[in-house]
């Protein structure tokens, strides 16, 4: 499995690049806001992305509308400290796939992606 | 402050030191401060619009940062490191985020993270308004959450401007 993970924060994607690991997933992109999260995403054609929210320069929200604009369906998780009602369900709209609120245990992460690349398969 | 706000913050920060670095935190119930002193070595600054206005200033010592973004790595990390700022950036953006995302029936949206390293730097903030600060210790030292609300949509900015000493 190839991961594209979107975050603004360096330490944020060294923590969610442990996870992974932790699952066996090696093969990660890392992408620093929406802009170079396409870019990254057409150039490694991930089987999942993970993507942070509040980012500079392009948000994750609006990465997300452009990527399902564009007709690209690879799931994604979406991995933010926007935790209200009203947020998750602009993302669901967005077409997010699953949703994990920062912070978060390791656990949780795995369980979200077993469950996004489950329901994908 | 609204204690609903109140609940908010101590909700957020509890949350943020028990899920990402198992520790536990005291916080004291929140003092009001008309001084613009931040108090501390290296603060994190979020600034908040929409709904409610207004700062979220995280401030630490030096030795007390290090032990939070050490555990919050999983490395060790000193203040000499590239990812220092980062790290403490990412906590605010956290204690901040999740704090606002607990404001009852409100919209608020949070800034993109700003740090500030210096000893004895001050934050100024909007002057109308006063600095509600939580007092708080764990087992990797004191620190400090300051926070600086307005709960309407008036005009005028409450992000702070930072200024080293
Ligand atoms: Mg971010």
């Amino acid at each position: 499995m190839k991961i594209l993970l979107i975050d603004d924060s360096r330490t944020m994607r060294n923590i969610q690049k442990n996870v992974l690991q932790q699952i066996g997933i090696q093969e990660v992109t890392e992408a620093v806001d929406g802009e170079d999260g396409m870019k990254q995403y057409l150039s490694s054609q991930p089987t999942l992305i993970l993507c942070d929210w509040n980012m500079p320069n392009v948000d994750g929200i609006t990465f997300v509308q452009r990527l399902r604009a564009a007709g690209h369906k690879t799931p994604v998780i979406m991995v933010t400290t926007e935790a209200e009602k009203a947020k998750v369900v602009e993302a669901i709209k967005a077409g997010v796939n699953g949703y994990v609120v920062k912070p978060f245990t390791p656990d949780l992460l795995k369980t979200r992606i077993d469950e996004v690349m489950s329901k994908a398969a | 402050m609204d204690p609903a706000f109140v609940e908010a913050f101590k909700f957020a920060i509890s949350n943020f030191f028990s899920t990402m670095l198992s520790t536990e935190v005291e916080i004291a119930d929140p003092s009001v401060s008309s001084s613009f002193e931040s108090v501390f070595d290296v603060s994190g600054i979020i600034g908040l619009s929409g709904d409610v206005q207004g700062s979220v200033v995280v401030s630490f010592p030096t030795s007390t940062a290090e032990a939070v973004v050490t555990k919050f790595a999983g490395m060790p990390m000193s203040q000499d490191d590239d990812d220092f700022t980062d790290a403490i950036g990412e906590v605010t953006n956290m204690i901040a985020g999740g704090a606002k995302s607990n404001f009852p029936d409100t919209s608020v949206s949070i800034s993109c993270p700003s740090v500030v390293v210096g000893h004895g730097h001050k934050v100024f903030r909007r002057h109308d308004l006063p600095v509600i600060e939580f007092a708080c210790t764990c087992d990797c030292g004191a620190f400090a959450v300051q926070v600086t609300l307005k709960k309407e949509t008036a005009e005028g900015s409450g992000n702070p401007t930072a200024q080293a000493a």
